[in-house]
Formats: C-alpha cells, structure tokens, sequence
C-alpha cells in the first residue's frame, strides 16, 4: 500500500480548519438544546400522556370503583385490580359502595395509549403525570395504589359522615 | 303434516305447532328475527307478558282473517294462526317502541353497571345498548331501597328490579314453598321476602340465574370479580338433587362461581341446586367437560385462549427454574 504525496490544496488545510472551528465557536454563543432531565423538564403538550393517577373527587374520595373497563380495554392487559366493598364509616374514603383494594399497573406493559382514561365510567384515572421514573428491578414497576393515588386534599374539606 | 301452521317472520315462513307463541316460533328459526324477552322464560310456566320488549307487529292476523292486528302485540304471550305475518326487526315501529320500552325499564334502574355484578351478562345492559338512548329524559327521583339479603347466599337489590316475576315463578314452580313475592302494585310494586325470611329451599339459588338484571345476586360472589375477566367452563357432578350440569367461572385456579348452563337465549337449561351452587367450589368436585362456547359479540369472551391452562413456561424445566433464581437473587440484592 503506497500514499500519494498530498498535492497543493490538499496541503493547504488550514482554510478547512478555520471554517470547522467557526462553526464550532459560533454554537458557543447559541441557545443550548439539551436540558438536564429530571432537574429540568421539557414542557409536555397538552395531549401528554405519562403516568396514571387515580382521582378523588371534590370531596376527596376515591373515584375509582372496581368496574373493571380500564383493565378490559388495555391492550397490554398491564391493569390488574381486586374489588372491596364499602364498609359502614368509610363514606368519606370511597365514593362508591365497591371500590379497588388493589389496584395494579405494570409500568413495563403499559404502552401509554389511553385507552383506560378514555373506557372509564367514573373519570377515575387520566394519564396526566410525568414520564415514568427509570429504575432497578422490574417488580419496582408494578405501581400500587401508592404511588397512583392522588394525595388526598386538605382535611377541612373532606366530608364527614 | 296438515297440523302445522304457516307463519311468516320478517318475510322468513316456518311450520310450527299450532299454538306456539310467536316468540317461540321466532326462536326456533333463530338470528336477528327474535324479539329480546326480559320476562319471558321458556321453563317457566305463565312468565311473559310483562316487560314488552318482545313487542312485534302482526301484519297479518291469517289465513281466514288477513286484518292485521290493531295495535303492536307481546310475541311471547301471541299464539300464531295459520298464514300469519309478523313483522319484527323490518318495522319500524317496532323499533320505535322497543327503544320506547327500554327507556321506561331504565326509568327508575339506577345504572350503576361499573358497581353491579351482573354487567356483562345483563339481558338490560344488551339490550339498552342496543336500542337504547345515551340520555335519559327522565327528570324525577328515581324510586331506590336499601339492599336486602335473601337467606346468606342470596342479595336482592330491588333498585335494579325491572319486575319481570320470573323470580316469583321460579319460587313458585321449581321450589316448594313460595317465601318471597311481588307487594304493593304498580310504581310501587316491589319484589320481597315476608318479614324477609329466607329462602332455604335447595333449588332457590335459581333466582339469581332467571333474573335479567342485577336485582338478585350471589352473595358468594359480590364483588369477587367481573364477569368477563372469569373463564367459563362446563363442568358436571353427581348431584342427588339436580342433574348437576353446571358452568363453572374460574379465576386463575379458583372457581369463583358456579351457575346454570346458559343458552343462547340467556336461559338456563337445566336448574341447579344450591348445593352445586353455593358449596361445591373446588376444582376436585366437578368432572371438567371444556371450555363454554361465548359468542364472540359477548364482552365475556373478551381477552379468552384457546387453551383452557397457560403452558407451563418455567415449571417443567429445572434450568429455567434455577437461572431464574440466580437472576431473583442477584436482583434483589441490591
């Protein structure tokens, strides 16, 4: 293998250098387009899906009731829920007489097409969190109602029956 | 040959026994052409007539009397004629008045499906879904009572009664003695047990297959699951009191609820005792015949394999098993 002696224009490389480098020094001074996630955010449109929350209602109970759509309609079965009944004094938990003891999503599955927002009866669950958090182990995905349920309001306006 | 009568249904003619109502003669050439029936039940003597969604329009009377009948006729309590014409899903009118009739069902039924156990297999829920408005118009309180229980197996929740009687048949013909019937008449007219005294007639759990709504209910089974996230399975037994053919409804490997086979007219075929019903839920009871055909229109057969197990992924294979446990371990070590 034999290298041909470079000729005159290819000698003269320093034009070439000069012009790269400008193009380099001149995105110094330019907005910069990455962000630090997650302590910075991207604004997410107005028809963002992200992570589930389960609602409460203007009272602070739990809108969910069992029914069963959400799970019916997904896809990916992700949703798993066991139903419990309503006992006397707990009124003020649970709007309705059935409500989810358990109520189970499998981040890994779900595909995040809202089809549960949209088969809900009650206006129980919208996808309107953020993105889901990276994590470890896969059964750290399997969100419970801990993590889905939105946090209760203030006390003063909770009901008591 | 010369005893069967000529009827003609939606423009499809059938020879049937004379006699017959035009529901059953409907029925026996099946498809679109049969009217709903929510009170009406074939093994129930004197049921029908009740709840008019099997309204149809005789165009015909017959042969002798081609006068078409004056006003829409209930096809379960008619009896066809020789030459008659009846006009069912191609009548408009009939249409309008079966949309009419399920609005006046769901007057006072309070639509609380996400909560009911029957939904997914509720004769109303099909029904109203399929003629049925999106809306009410109804501006008044609905009528509601408290729930009561019927024996410790059985739940009446007579806010979703529509007052078909086929429960009060059903105490009536297939149990000895009649505890529950219908008080009070007309708007106030509601199902109830006599100072609500339980029903402990073995064949009484059937109240709960013959109701078209969610009105009686299996306590056993309130609120375990829905109905369609449950596989259906025929099963059978030697049963002293009942013929012992049942479906069995099965969650993973627990039988959640065990009830009469159904047909595709949403009739039970053969009754079934409370023993079947209520005691025997365990697997080693039943002799397994297969999987229950559901049409495929029914939410039940939703999310429904072929098979009737999972093939066992990691069970059989003891390499599976112990590259699983090392991953297991390795994982929640951190």
């Amino acid at each position: 293998m034999d290298q041909k002696p470079m000729n005159f224009w290819e000698r003269m490389y320093f034009p070439a250098i000069f012009q790269g480098m400008a193009i380099t020094f001149k995105h110094m001074f330019k907005k910069k387009e990455t962000i630090f996630y997650p302590e910075v955010e991207r604004e997410f449109s107005e028809n963002w899906r992200g992570l589930h929350s389960l609602k409460r209602d203007e009272l602070g109970r739990e809108r969910c009731t069992a029914c069963g759509l959400c799970a019916l309609s997904c896809p990916a079965e992700a949703i798993t829920m066991i139903a419990s009944e309503r006992q006397k004094g707990e009124e003020h938990l649970y709007r309705e007489e059935k409500y989810a003891a358990v109520y189970e999503i499998n981040m890994l599955r779900c595909i995040f097409c809202g089809l549960c927002e949209e088969a809900c009866p009650k206006e129980a669950i919208y996808l309107d969190g953020p993105i889901v958090p990276a994590d470890y182990l896969r059964k750290d995905f399997i969100y419970g109602k801990d993590k889905l349920l939105e946090d209760p309001i203030a006390s003063d306006l909770t009901l008591n029956i | 040959m010369s005893d069967k009568v000529k009827v003609t249904i939606d423009g499809i003619t059938i020879e049937v026994e004379p006699g017959i109502s035009i529901l059953n003669a409907a029925r026996q050439i099946g498809g679109d052409v049969v009217p709903p029936a929510m009170c009406y039940y074939s093994k129930l003597e004197g049921s029908g007539g009740k709840c008019r969604t099997c309204l149809v329009k005789v165009s015909k009377g017959s042969e002798k009397d081609p006068r078409p009948m004056p006003k829409l006729v209930a096809s379960c309590r008619t009896g066809v004629m020789d030459g008659m014409e009846v006009q069912n899903i191609t009548s408009t009118e009939v249409t309008e008045a079966r949309k009419g009739i399920v609005e006046m069902l769901l007057i006072n039924h309070p639509l609380d499906c996400p909560i009911c156990d029957q939904a997914g297999e509720c004769s109303l829920q099909d029904l109203s879904y399929e003629h049925g408005l999106s809306k009410t118009r109804y501006e008044f309180e609905r009528r509601t009572f408290d729930k009561i229980d019927i024996g410790d197996k059985i739940q009446l929740h007579m806010t979703r009664c529509i007052l078909c009687y086929r429960c009060v048949y059903v105490a009536d013909q297939i149990t000895n003695n009649r505890v529950h019937g219908i008080l009070g008449r007309g708007d106030a007219s509601e199902i109830s047990t006599y100072i609500e005294k339980a029903v402990d007639n073995n064949f009484s759990g059937n109240v709960i297959d013959v109701c078209p709504v969610g009105a009686l209910t299996d306590r056993t089974f309130r609120f375990k699951n829905r109905v369609w996230f449950t596989k259906p399975v025929d099963a059978h037994r030697d049963c002293p009191a009942c013929k012992g053919k049942v479906t069995l409804w099965y969650k993973g490997e627990e039988v959640l609820r065990v009830t009469g086979r159904k047909d595709q007219f949403g009739e039970v075929e053969d009754f079934i005792c409370n023993t079947c019903r209520f005691e025997t839920k365990k697997t080693s009871n039943w002799v397994i015949e297969g999987p229950r055909n559901i049409v495929n229109t029914s939410v039940i057969a939703s999310n429904h394999y072929e098979t009737l197990k999972p093939l066992p992924v990691i069970e059989t294979s003891q390499v599976l098993i112990d590259a699983n446990k090392v991953e297991f371990d390795r994982a929640t070590k951190i």
